[in-house]
């Protein structure tokens, strides 16, 4: 108890000596630091400069697709951006932007660590992540790709005559980073605790890492390998996917979603996570079923393991292993109808505050909950024979990694923004920016699934007429998608230089990570803190002064 | 799509499989109401109801409720098997292959479907087929991959290089409906596409009449091929000395390999024993065909297996049953040799098995 009521003395005295990013203005002290959390803001520059790059080229899309010509643009233009949407996204937003930004920034803080465990590697990691991006980012610029992001062979070996081998190397080096992020979470979270911090007392942010962890070094190693085989034929004339000299284009495809299904969860789990954090904190109520969440995120990372073959319910695949995917992706749903339960029933009885972080996390459950429903339609393989490769594809996916993963990332930046910088975003613009981008969405992607069932396949840069109405819808929402999407750049740059400073724990809230000033210091905590509290423990026991902070918020009123 | 059905945000209904399909789709569309009202309201309910009344209010620990999350777990397992059941049944369906079928052949080519019907009539990107009538189309394609996609059909089949892949349909309403590639191919893969036309058993005799005259069908293709063009019969037709094994009545029957492993040959081991002769021999032969492949094309291997095919007479398949080549099985002697003859009288370069083209290797390179 001494050491919590020390570090609680912090935030009343509120001016920290020196934090993070005080600590050295030299371009040298950024490249060389081996600061997680400076580590963690260089991540949030490039990967929101990827973000924005691949929101450009969706934008581009949308445009082309308003009328049902191809006159925009051409179809081999169209073509690579798509691709380069889809790989930009893909391999350089969605994959590292919760664990390299988020889980790199709070998981040590959340555990009671000064850094992670392994700091050099996570300094690597972070410039392999550069080298990987630097290269697909020079395929783009000489030429582009046009494969898809999928690299389905023999058209990715033999018949493509674009930039495939630079962005394939770009996607090799890139995996490296994922394997060494995941690699050094694991082993923060196994030997870097603080006493106290047992295992079910983990904030259930870390246990999603973990879990998205697991996935990224087992699964990130097969999709080199692919990439590897595929250089290997389109540049060694080795036969292993192109049956002109002897492959087999299927084992591409198994290869591929062995790794990339399993990536799908990489893209979706931390984002669960930050949302089990939103929900409980905001209704200040204890997670309902913690145990029970926490074990189905790891439920969800070793059954997503053997699922990868409902990718190719059409493909020529026997009907009895279809069979088994089929039954198996059904399985893989039920560890999400839980969390979805465990969210819902946690608001009950709570004490809900309507800050914008918990308005993105009500917009991720109900656009998550679409996503996952829409998954069991495309889990059914009498239904996803006539739903596969369409639209009907798209509006599901983008459910799910847009309105999953990048709602909970929005959700999670605001809510830990002010401890990253240590100024407060406009609460304002916050709320309206979310709402637009919500009903911006729905807009935008669920025309697509009638649009789907209609019968228009996806990578058509020209369409049926009768299809065009539908076509004006989406385009329309992504207008408002994309302006609500702006609106956070512009007003979270802007608190960083007009903002408010921000107190140490604005919400009151148990966690760790608001135990410490904001900006934190360089080394976190001025000693190691011994847990002795429930994670979302919101009792008088939480080591919280709730009393002076109550008077505190009716002062700053009157 | 001239009318929509009956619904106007769904595709037309025009084979047997559509209904199966639309039902299950409602099907989801009822478990997912059912499942979203009661979550959706919750939501809302709590969140209204369970408002911040106090800054930094400590509410009621709740912990959880094993009985609770036992129910929650089990409803929708329950839920979620009878979706994968219904599921399930229809692809089962779906891609099993009716045994009496009309049979057309589809090959896909960067950006083109070429067509192929039992009489002989090609077409490109259009494909003519009656109503009410099974159809089962056997498809490859020169390049990349593509798919077939028929959505007023509600099927759909990648076509893979290198190999056969099937799709079947039975269309139920004359009409005329999109035809897509499904599959990315590349640049204009948005073109490659057309209309398939459904119209009555009369009305399409009368249309295969039309322009069926100047065309060989594949089996007379193929027979071509066979005895002449590329000189198969020289070994593999009855009294050729048996260097190869005689074809007539092998489709479609188990052969034991050399390796003692046993091989049915289909389509598909056929069109692989002329591209890659050596990889699956026969117990009792050498391995001393030369392959074949880069002399014939997708087309012409069509035609191959489907005059193959027609040596056994068990094809089921009606329109390709027009050449005199057909026989019950290998138990009739003479018309074996007939076959022979036949061949033999054609063409006098038939005995030579480098008659073709002089490209291939001599036989021994082979082993």
């Amino acid at each position: 108890m001494q050491n919590v009521d020390a570090v609680n003395s912090d935030f009343i005295e509120k001016e920290p000596k020196m934090n993070y990013l005080t600590n050295g203005f030299t371009l040298k002290s950024w490249l060389l630091t081996k600061d997680h959390k400076r580590i963690a803001i260089m991540y949030l520059i490039t990967v929101s400069a990827f973000f924005l790059i691949g929101g450009l080229y969706a934008a581009t899309i949308r445009l082309e697709l308003l009328t049902p010509q191809s006159d925009l643009l051409e179809s081999g233009t169209y073509n690579k951006v798509f691709t380069q949407h889809g790989i930009i996204m893909v391999f350089l937003f969605l994959i590292p932007v919760i664990p390299a930004i988020l889980g790199n920034f709070l998981l040590p803080i959340m555990i009671g660590a000064k850094d992670l465990a392994l700091p050099r590697i996570n300094l690597l990691s972070l410039y392999i992540y550069w080298i990987g991006g630097a290269l697909i980012m020079y395929a783009l610029m000489q030429g582009g790709v046009d494969t898809g992001w999928t690299f389905y062979t023999p058209y990715s070996t033999t018949f493509s005559n674009t930039y495939v081998m630079a962005t394939g190397l770009g996607i090799f080096i890139n995996g490296f980073s994922s394997i060494l992020t995941g690699l050094n979470f694991i082993v923060t979270v196994h030997t870097m605790r603080a006493p106290g911090m047992t295992w079910f007392r983990l904030p259930l942010f870390v246990w999603a890492n973990y879990a998205t962890s697991l996935v990224m070094i087992l699964g990130t190693p097969v999709v080199a390998i692919t990439v590897l085989l595929l250089a290997l034929e389109r540049i060694g004339k080795v036969g292993i996917f192109d049956p002109a000299i002897g492959g087999d284009p299927i084992l591409f495809q198994h290869l591929f979603w062995f790794y990339s299904h399993p990536a799908v969860y990489i893209m979706i789990l931390p984002g669960m996570g930050i949302i089990s954090e939103l929900i409980s904190n905001f209704s200040r109520k204890k997670i309902f079923g913690y145990e029970f969440i926490a074990f189905s995120s790891i439920a969800i990372a070793v059954f997503g393991f053997l699922v990868w073959g409902h990718h190719m319910f059409v493909s020529g695949q026997s009907i009895y292993a279809g069979l088994v995917f089929s039954f198996l992706t059904m399985v893989v749903a039920i560890p999400s109808a839980i969390k979805m339960f465990n969210w819902s029933a946690t608001l009950y009885k709570g004490s809900i505050s309507y800050d914008t972080p918990m308005l993105y996390a009500i917009g991720f459950m109900g656009l998550f909950l679409v996503g996952g429903l829409t998954g069991l339609f495309l889990g059914s393989m009498g239904l996803t024979v006539h739903l596969t490769d369409t639209y009907f594809i798209v509006a599901h996916f983008h459910y799910v990694m847009v309105g999953g993963q990048v709602l909970a990332y929005l959700g999670g930046l605001h809510y830990w923004w002010s401890k990253m910088t240590g100024k407060l975003y406009s609460e304002f613009w916050g709320k309206i920016s979310a709402m637009l981008i919500f009903v911006g969405f729905n807009l935008t992607f669920f025309p697509q699934f009638i649009l789907g069932y209609q019968g228009m396949p996806r990578r058509y840069a020209s369409y049926a007429e009768e299809l065009q109405v539908l076509n004006i819808f989406s385009t329309a929402g992504a207008s408002v998608l994309g302006l609500g999407m702006i609106l956070p750049l512009v007003y979270l740059t802007h608190s960083l230089i007009f903002g408010k400073n921000a107190s140490s724990n604005p919400w009151m809230l148990p966690g760790l990570e608001w135990r410490v000033p904001s900006p934190p210091p360089t080394e976190n905590f001025e000693s190691t803190p011994i847990v002795t509290w429930e994670a979302y423990d919101f009792s008088d026991e939480n080591g919280l002064d709730l009393e002076e902070a109550r008077r505190r918020h009716l002062a700053t009123i009157v | 799509m001239q009318s929509n059905s009956w619904v106007p945000l769904f595709p037309e209904q025009a084979s047997t499989f559509a209904w199966q399909v639309d039902y299950l789709y409602f099907y989801l569309i009822l478990v997912s109401v059912v499942f979203s009202i009661p979550i959706v309201v919750a939501i809302f309910y709590f969140f209204i109801k369970y408002r911040e009344k106090e800054k930094y209010a400590i509410p009621d620990e709740i912990h959880g409720s094993i009985v609770l999350e036992t129910t929650w777990s089990i409803i929708p397992f329950v839920v979620s098997m009878t979706i994968f059941l219904g599921g399930a049944y229809i692809y089962y369906n779906q891609y099993r292959m009716p045994a009496e079928a009309m049979e057309i052949y589809v090959v896909g080519k960067q950006w083109m479907w070429k067509f192929q019907h039992g009489t002989g009539q090609r077409e490109i990107n259009e494909l003519h087929v009656p109503v009410n009538r099974k159809i089962k189309l056997t498809m490859t394609t020169e390049d990349v991959l593509h798919d077939v996609f028929i959505p007023a059909f509600r099927t759909k089949a990648d076509v893979v290089p290198g190999r056969y892949t099937t799709l079947w349909f039975e269309a139920t309403k004359p009409g005329k409906y999109h035809l897509y590639c499904a599959e990315y191919c590349g640049l204009n893969h948005s073109g490659m596409g057309g209309w398939v036309y459904v119209m009555p058993q009369d009305e399409f005799d009368n249309w295969l009449a039309g322009g069926a005259g100047s065309n060989q069908t594949p089996v007379e293709a193929g027979k071509e091929l066979f005895m002449n063009k590329l000189g198969c019969a020289s070994c593999h037709a009855a009294g050729s000395g048996q260097r190869g094994p005689n074809l007539e009545g092998v489709f479609g029957t188990d052969q034991k390999l050399t390796t003692g492993q046993s091989v049915r040959a289909d389509e598909e081991y056929i069109r692989n024993s002329i591209l890659n002769p050596s990889g699956q021999i026969v117990q009792g032969y050498q391995p001393i065909m030369p392959t074949f492949k880069g002399q014939v094309t997708e087309e012409q291997l069509v035609s191959l297996v489907a005059y193959i095919k027609s040596l056994s007479g068990n094809a089921g398949n009606t329109s390709s049953m027009t050449t005199p080549a057909t026989t019950t099985g290998s138990s009739s002697n003479s018309t074996t040799t007939n076959t022979a003859n036949r061949g033999n009288t054609n063409s006098v370069l038939s005995s030579n098995p480098n008659a073709p083209r002089q490209t291939s290797e001599p036989s021994n390179t082979n082993r």
